[in-house]
C-alpha cells in the first residue's frame, strides 16, 4: 500500500508539515519532562537540605565534561543541517557522524558515573534526591539513545543520496529534535549537579 | 459542487488481511479504530451487568469482594483507555478530518498507521495484565496500587502504550487541519465537528505525556522503589493524584468534545438551518480544552489540599460551564423554527442535549466544596459522570454512527429498528443511573459490593434499567451488523448535508476526492442563509 503523496503533492507544504509536527511533538516531549520537573520542584521546596547535601556526592566534574560533549555535539548538527542547505551531502554525513560519536561519548561517561554511584550504594530509591537524579538522567539518557538512531537513520538516507540543497526535511527534523534533548541536559546539570 | 453518485466499493474494494494491517488509507484506519474500539465497550459493558447482578442484592452474593474490586477496575479501565478516549478521536476523527477539510489524508499516514499498531500492543499488554488483575479502580491511586499484587507495572506500561498512541493521532490531526486544508477552506468555513477535534487533539499532545510519565514512576516504584509517591520514602501520594488528574480531568474534555463536534454537524442537518453562532461554538471548543487544564484540583477536594487550593480549583470549574452552556444554547437556538425530523442520529443528537444537560447541571454540584465532600464517592459521582460521558459522550458516538454509517460502508441501516434500539438505550439509560443520584444524595457510597438494605429497591430498580439498556445496545449491534451485510445500497449524500463527505461516493474512494474541492461556502448553508464571507 503506497501513501497518498504528502502535502497534496506539495513539497513546501510537506516540509512545513514536518516541521510543525516535530515542534508538536517537542511539545509533549516538554510535558513529558515537565512532570519530573514539577516533581523535583515540589520536593526541593520540601527538603532543601537533603538536595543540598546529597548533590553534592553527584561528580560535576564528568557532568560538565558531559555538557561540554553535548553543546560541540549540537554544533556538530548545526554545522551538518548547513552543510545539505548547501547541497554538501558528504559533509552533512561527517557533521552527522560526528553527533552520533559525541552521544555515545556522552552515554559512556554516564555509565561511568553511575557506576561510581552505585559502587557507593546511591540507587534509585535510596533517597528522594536520588531517585529524581537517576529518573531524570535516565530519561534522558533513553532520549539521547533515540537520537542516536534517528541521526544515524539520517546519515543512512544521506549515504542513497536522499538529500539535497532542495529537499531535506529529514535532516532539518532530526537536527531540531536532536537540539532539544541537548537543551534538556541543559536544565539538568544546574538543577541536580550545581545546586546551593 | 454536483453530487457523485456511489458505485462500487470505494476505498473497501481491496480486500485481505494485507489490505488493512499495511493500510495508510485514513478511512481504513479509522474503521479498524470502530471496530476495536466497539470489541472493548462491549466487553466493558459485560463487567458493567455483572457489577449490577451483584448490586441486586445488599450482601456480597455472587462473587468475592476482591472479584467485585476486579470488575470495576477492568470496566472503568476498559472503557476509558481503550473505548471512550480513543473511539470518536481516532476512529471517526481518522475517518472525517480529512474528508472535512477536503483533503485525501491525514499529514503523516505512516505515523497515523503506527498509531494504531501501538494501540494494538498497549491493548495486548493490557490483556497480559489480566494475569494477575488489577483492583484498584481505573484512577491507581498510590499507596495502594504500589502495594497490591496486582500486574500494575504490566498495566501500566500498557496504558503508556496507548498514551502514546494517543499522541501520535493528535499531532496527526493538529498538523492535517493546519497544513492540508483545501483551498477556500478557511478556519470559519470548517465543519465544527473538526474545530471540536482540533481541540481535542490539543488536549491529547499537551496532556498524555504527564501521565505517561505517571505511569513510568507508578512502575518504577514497584520495580524500584524510588518512593516518590511513597510516605515512608519521604514521598507524596497526593503527588501521583494532581499528575494523575492532570491528565485525566483534561482528557473528560478529550471524550466529550468530539461528541459534541457531531451534534454540531447532526442538529443543523436534521433542523435544515444554518448553525445558530458557528464562532461562539467553535471558540468555546477551545475554551473548554484551556479550562479543561486549570481544574484537575477538584477530584481531589478530600485528599487534603489546602483549603486556598481547594477553593481556586472549585471557583475555576465554575468556569468550565460558561463555554458548555453556550454551546447548549446554540443548539437550541438552531433548532428553534427549524424543520426538524427525526431520524436516529437526530435522536441520539437530542438524548445527548437532554442527558448531558443532566450531567452537566449536576457538575456544579460537585464543584462547590461543601457539597462535594457530602457527595464525594457517593453513587451521585457515578451517576453523574455516566450521564456526562455514557449520557454525552457515547450518545454523541451514536449519533455518530448512524449518521456516517451509509458513508462509511456504502449501505443504509433499517431506521425502524434503529429507532427501537434507541429508545429502549433511552428508557434504560435513565432507570439505570438517574436511581444513582437518589442513593447517591442519601449516602450509598461507590465500589462496594455491599450495601445497607435501606438501598435494595433502588438498586433492584437500576439493574432492570441496565438490562434494558443492555437489550438496546444489543438491537443496536444487531441492526449495524444487519445494515452491514443486506442493507440496501446509500446515496452519496442520503442526509441532503452539505459538508464535504457527503459530496463523494458512498463509501468513498481510496484519494477520497478526484480533484481536490474549492470550498466558496461553509457547511451549514440550509435554507437560504449564508454563511460568514470568509
Amino acid at each position: 500500500m503506497n501513501a497518498p503523496p504528502a502535502g497534496h503533492g506539495d513539497p513546501r507544504v510537506a516540509f512545513e508539515a514536518a516541521k510543525l509536527g516535530l515542534w508538536t511533538f517537542l511539545a509533549t516531549e516538554v510535558l513529558l519532562f515537565g512532570a519530573l520537573f514539577t516533581a523535583y520542584t515540589v520536593f526541593r521546596v520540601k527538603y532543601p537540605a537533603m538536595f543540598q547535601s546529597e548533590h553534592l556526592k553527584l561528580n560535576r566534574v564528568l557532568g560538565t565534561l558531559n555538557t561540554l560533549v553535548l553543546i560541540t555535539s549540537s554544533l556538530a548538527v548545526v554545522l551538518g543541517v548547513d552543510a545539505i542547505r548547501k547541497g554538501k551531502a558528504r559533509l552533512l554525513e561527517r557533521y552527522f557522524g560526528a553527533t552520533v560519536f559525541l552521544g555515545a561519548v556522552f552515554l559512556c561517561v554516564k555509565y561511568i558515573e553511575w557506576t561510581e554511584e552505585f559502587r557507593h550504594g546511591l540507587y534509585p530509591g535510596t533517597n528522594i534526591f536520588f531517585s529524581l537524579y537517576f529518573m531524570m538522567t535516565g530519561l534522558h539518557g533513553i532520549h539521547v539513545i533515540l537520537g542516536m538512531g534517528v541521526l544515524a537513520y539520517v546519515v543512512v538516507l544521506s549515504r542513497r543520496g536522499r538529500f539535497s540543497a532542495g529537499y531535506h526535511t529529514p535532516v532539518e527534523v532530526a537536527g531540531l529534535y536532536w537540539h532539544f534533548v541537548d537543551l534538556v541536559w541543559i536544565y539538568l546539570l544546574p538543577l541536580l549537579y550545581l545546586i546551593g | 459542487m454536483a453530487e457523485e453518485s456511489g458505485n462500487g466499493r470505494g476505498y473497501l474494494a481491496e480486500r485481505g488481511w494485507r489490505s488493512w494491517a499495511y493500510t495508510m488509507d485514513h478511512k481504513r484506519i479509522g474503521v479498524m479504530y470502530l471496530y476495536t474500539t466497539i470489541a472493548f465497550f462491549l466487553i466493558g459493558g459485560v463487567f458493567a451487568l455483572l457489577l449490577r447482578l451483584e448490586l441486586l442484592s445488599p450482601q456480597a452474593r455472587y462473587f468475592s469482594d476482591h472479584a467485585y474490586n476486579v470488575f470495576f477496575t477492568l470496566h472503568g479501565a476498559m472503557m476509558i483507555f481503550l473505548f471512550i478516549i480513543p473511539a470518536i478521536p481516532s476512529g471517526l476523527g481518522n475517518f472525517l478530518i480529512p474528508l472535512h477539510i477536503g483533503a485525501r489524508d491525514v499529514a503523516f499516514p505512516r505515523i497515523n498507521l503506527a498509531s494504531y499498531w501501538v494501540f494494538v500492543a498497549g491493548f495486548l499488554v493490557v490483556i497480559a495484565s489480566l494475569v494477575s488483575p488489577m483492583d484498584t479502580g481505573w484512577t491507581f491511586y498510590t499507596p495502594y496500587s504500589a502495594k497490591t499484587g496486582a500486574a500494575v507495572a504490566t498495566l501500566s506500561f500498557g496504558i503508556f502504550l496507548i498514551g502514546m498512541s494517543s499522541i501520535l493521532t493528535g499531532l496527526n490531526f493538529i498538523v492535517t487541519i493546519h497544513k492540508l486544508r483545501a483551498p477556500g477552506m478557511t478556519w470559519h468555513r470548517l465543519p465544527l465537528f473538526i474545530w471540536g477535534m482540533y481541540a481535542t487533539s490539543i488536549i491529547q499532545v499537551v496532556a498524555t505525556p504527564v501521565v505517561g510519565v505517571t505511569f513510568l514512576l507508578l512502575a518504577m516504584e514497584r520495580l524500584l522503589g524510588v518512593g516518590f509517591f511513597d510516605p515512608a520514602k519521604g514521598g507524596d501520594p497526593v503527588l501521583f493524584q494532581h499528575f494523575f488528574w492532570f491528565y485525566s480531568h483534561p482528557v473528560v474534555y478529550v471524550m466529550i468534545l468530539p461528541a459534541m463536534g457531531i451534534i454540531s454537524e447532526v442538529i443543523p442537518v436534521f433542523s435544515r438551518k444554518p448553525i445558530f453562532g458557528y464562532k461562539a461554538i467553535a471558540y468555546s471548543s477551545l475554551a473548554i480544552a484551556f479550562l479543561g487544564f486549570l481544574v484537575w484540583g477538584h477530584h481531589m477536594f478530600t485528599s487534603g489540599m489546602s483549603p486556598a487550593a481547594n477553593a481556586f480549583f472549585s471557583f475555576l470549574t465554575f468556569f468550565v460551564a460558561v463555554p458548555t452552556a453556550v454551546k447548549v444554547f446554540n443548539w437550541i437556538a438552531t433548532l428553534y423554527k427549524g424543520s426538524i425530523t427525526f431520524e436516529s442520529p437526530m435522536l441520539y443528537a437530542l438524548t445527548f442535549i437532554f442527558l448531558f444537560a443532566v450531567g452537566g447541571l449536576t457538575g456544579p454540584f460537585l464543584g462547590a466544596l461543601a457539597t462535594n465532600v457530602q457527595l464525594h464517592d457517593t453513587y451521585f459521582v457515578v451517576a453523574h459522570f455516566h450521564y456526562t460521558m455514557m449520557g454525552g459522550t457515547v450518545m454523541g458516538f451514536f449519533a455518530g454512527l448512524h449518521y456516517w454509517f451509509p458513508k462509511m460502508t456504502g449501505k443504509m441501516l433499517n431506521e425502524k429498528v434503529a429507532r427501537i434500539a434507541w429508545a429502549l438505550i433511552f428508557v434504560g439509560f435513565n432507570v439505570t443511573f438517574f436511581t444513582m443520584f437518589i442513593v447517591g444524595v442519601r449516602g450509598m457510597p461507590r465500589r462496594y459490593a455491599e450495601y445497607l438494605p435501606k438501598f435494595h429497591v433502588e438498586n433492584v430498580i437500576s439493574t432492570i434499567g441496565s438490562v434494558i439498556l443492555a437489550v438496546g445496545i444489543a438491537v443496536m449491534v444487531l441492526n449495524f451488523i444487519r445494515g452491514l451485510r443486506k442493507g440496501p445500497p446509500a446515496p452519496g449524500n442520503p442526509w441532503r448535508a452539505l459538508s464535504l463527505e457527503w459530496q463523494t461516493p458512498s463509501p468513498p474512494d481510496t484519494g477520497n476526492f478526484h480533484e481536490i474541492p474549492v470550498v466558496t461556502d461553509w457547511p451549514y448553508s440550509f435554507g437560504k442563509a449564508k454563511g460568514p464571507a470568509a
